[in-house]
């Protein structure tokens, strides 16, 4: 997975969705991602779901404590989210796409 | 209701003041202020369950597996072998609250497929959490979480495991945020205080369903090879009481008590005002058992093994060649922040190793120092129903002052005494002996002047107008 990882300087932002089996919450949790990557990030941005049901020792590995974890790769510095994602002003401030109020 | 099985820690004493041990595939409970042990006892359970082949996995939200993996180190323990030899994995869980931002629902699922991969890659049968507050500091005290943590401790159930969550103790609460409340199986109290500034560690079992355990604080040390908890050995008076009887050490003294020495499995004190020669009494009264054959162990805490050695060789003992034969263990520590417990627990552990039968405590106590509070009586009834349990035969040297050699705290106690004292006159002062009391014999009460000779102790044969204070 790591290795397909695009530059950083691309521009293009890497978020990672920790999944645990799929949800609603998990489902509810994509679909907000998609709506607000939609929005703000257009054209330059990759989900990775990564289900850790499948790789039980990326939740090690990671320091993935809560699901869902939306992971910010790239840009750096890496910035961690929890919840399903449905407070939109949290995760913008989060991803830092938005400063804090 | 169906009966509990346990499983036993392996951690020295605990077993005993739990009647065997955690209850099996359940929870438990550690909690305590900081400082008091909690993640040590976390560390030890899971250290002894993999010596008996029972594998374990340690959950770390506050130090990391170096930072553990050090501390261990420093109690002797190489977790890293047990690492290597799949008995252990370590799992620091990093969870910093300025790194994560909440936007909604969210479970601990992550945190279950982790604990579950990690038991699943070494069969583990033990699981430590520790500690689960810094959960709450990270993701905010709500509701979420504590539906979460009670689904963690039915899981871990569900698992099969047996479990050390620990805790902090909270205000006039078991822990801060009362976890205690979704742990109702076993919950144990880990006190670390300081009186009179005397640093004392204290181990309290709260709650064990379905069996019986202590209640009552006991004490407890952590010293090289981790924990100690000292049990109150003895619930009612059942001791076995021998008839046989074994030397003083001193052939003019055993003469002086009807049945010719003191019971085996009794304890003895000799008390005395500084340099009268208690601890030389004492001496004899660990050479003679080593000449017989058996082990002696003693505990020494004014005097190093070299001074003592070398003292007693002065006056013709040669205890050397016991410790040489491994029939005297002298260990000698130094008292001055070590209060009664800590040499409860050193004699508890020492009789675990050795095996001892006699033992011998130089001093026990300056009594009249550290006063005749409750405290002290607890803790030296402990030690004497602990030696008496094992028949052992104790004998105790402590410091008295000359104006009050009776106290009826420790009188009840103990079984037979002998005071030694100075006497002064004209142009000398001397050394005389008297038995207060011997439980179950006859005894001279003749007040025994003696001498240190460099053969031995050597009584003198009585006289008249030897006077004595109140007797």
């Amino acid at each position: 997975m790591s290795d397909a990882e695009p530059e950083s300087d691309d521009g293009i932002w890497h978020l990672r969705l920790y999944v645990a089996g799929e949800t609603p919450r998990s489902v509810a949790a994509l679909s907000n991602l998609k709506h607000v990557c939609e929005e703000h990030l257009a054209g330059r941005y990759t989900i990775e779901v990564i289900d850790l049901l499948e790789h039980p020792q990326l939740a090690q590995g990671e320091q993935i404590v809560a699901i869902p974890t939306l992971e910010r790769r790239l840009p750096p510095p890496v910035r961690k989210i929890i919840g399903d994602l449905s407070n939109t002003e949290r995760v913008l401030i989060g991803l830092d796409l938005r400063q804090e109020p | 209701m169906r009966e509990l099985e346990h499983c036993p820690t392996g951690i020295s004493g605990l077993d005993l003041v739990t009647s065997g041990g955690l209850p099996r595939g359940r929870n438990t409970l550690v909690t305590g202020g900081p400082g008091c042990g909690k993640t040590l006892l976390a560390t030890e359970f899971l250290i002894r369950g993999a010596e008996m082949g029972e594998p374990g996995v340690f959950i770390a939200f506050e130090e990391t597996t170096d930072e553990l993996t050090t501390n261990a180190a420093g109690l002797g323990w190489d977790l890293d072998a047990l690492v290597r030899d799949g008995l252990l994995v370590m799992d620091f869980v990093k969870v910093e609250r300025d790194q994560i931002e909440q936007t909604g629902d969210y479970d601990l699922e992550a945190l279950f497929v982790r604990i579950g991969f990690a038991i699943d890659r070494i069969g583990a049968k033990r699981v430590a959490i520790d500690t689960i507050e810094v959960l709450f500091s990270a993701l905010g005290e709500s509701g979420i979480l504590r539906a979460e943590l009670r689904r963690l401790f039915a899981w871990l159930k569900a698992r099969g495991v047996t479990a050390v969550i620990t805790a902090e103790r909270g205000d006039g609460s078991l822990t801060r945020h009362g976890i205690e409340e979704y742990v109702s199986d076993c919950v144990i109290v880990l006190d670390h205080r300081v009186t009179d500034q005397l640093a004392t560690r204290r181990l309290r079992v709260v709650k064990l369903r379905g069996a019986q355990h202590l209640s009552g604080e006991l004490p407890f040390l952590i010293g090289p090879g981790g924990f100690s908890v000292v049990p109150v050995s003895a619930f009612e008076l059942h001791h076995p009481a021998p008839a046989e009887v074994v030397s003083t050490g001193v052939d003019a003294l055993d003469e002086m008590l009807d049945r010719g020495g003191w019971y085996r499995g009794s304890t003895t004190l000799i008390s005395g005002t500084s340099g009268t020669g208690k601890s030389t009494l004492a001496a004899h009264f660990a050479a003679a058992a080593c000449a017989r054959g058996e082990r002696c162990l003693f505990l020494a805490f004014e005097e190093g093994e070299l001074q003592i050695l070398r003292n007693m060789g002065s006056v013709g003992l040669d205890l050397g060649q016991w410790v040489e034969s491994d029939n005297l263990r002298i260990r000698a520590t130094r008292p001055t922040q070590a209060g009664l417990e800590n040499h409860l627990t050193a004699l508890y552990r020492e009789v675990e190793s050795f095996r001892p039968d006699v033992v011998v405590v130089d001093p026990i106590t300056d009594f009249h120092a550290m006063g005749s509070s409750l405290d002290i009586k607890a803790m030296l009834m402990r030690m004497v129903d602990y030696l008496k349990q094992r028949q052992i035969t104790a004998v105790f040297t402590s410091l008295i002052s000359e104006r009050e050699p009776e106290d009826p705290t420790i009188s009840s106690l103990i079984d037979s005494w002998v005071h030694v004292r100075h006497v002064q006159k004209i142009n000398e002062r001397q050394r005389v002996l008297y038995v207060l009391k011997a439980r179950g014999m006859g005894h001279s009460n003749q007040v025994r002047r003696f001498e240190l000779t460099s053969s031995g102790i050597k009584l003198l044969e009585p006289e008249t107008g030897v006077s004595v204070g109140a007797e």
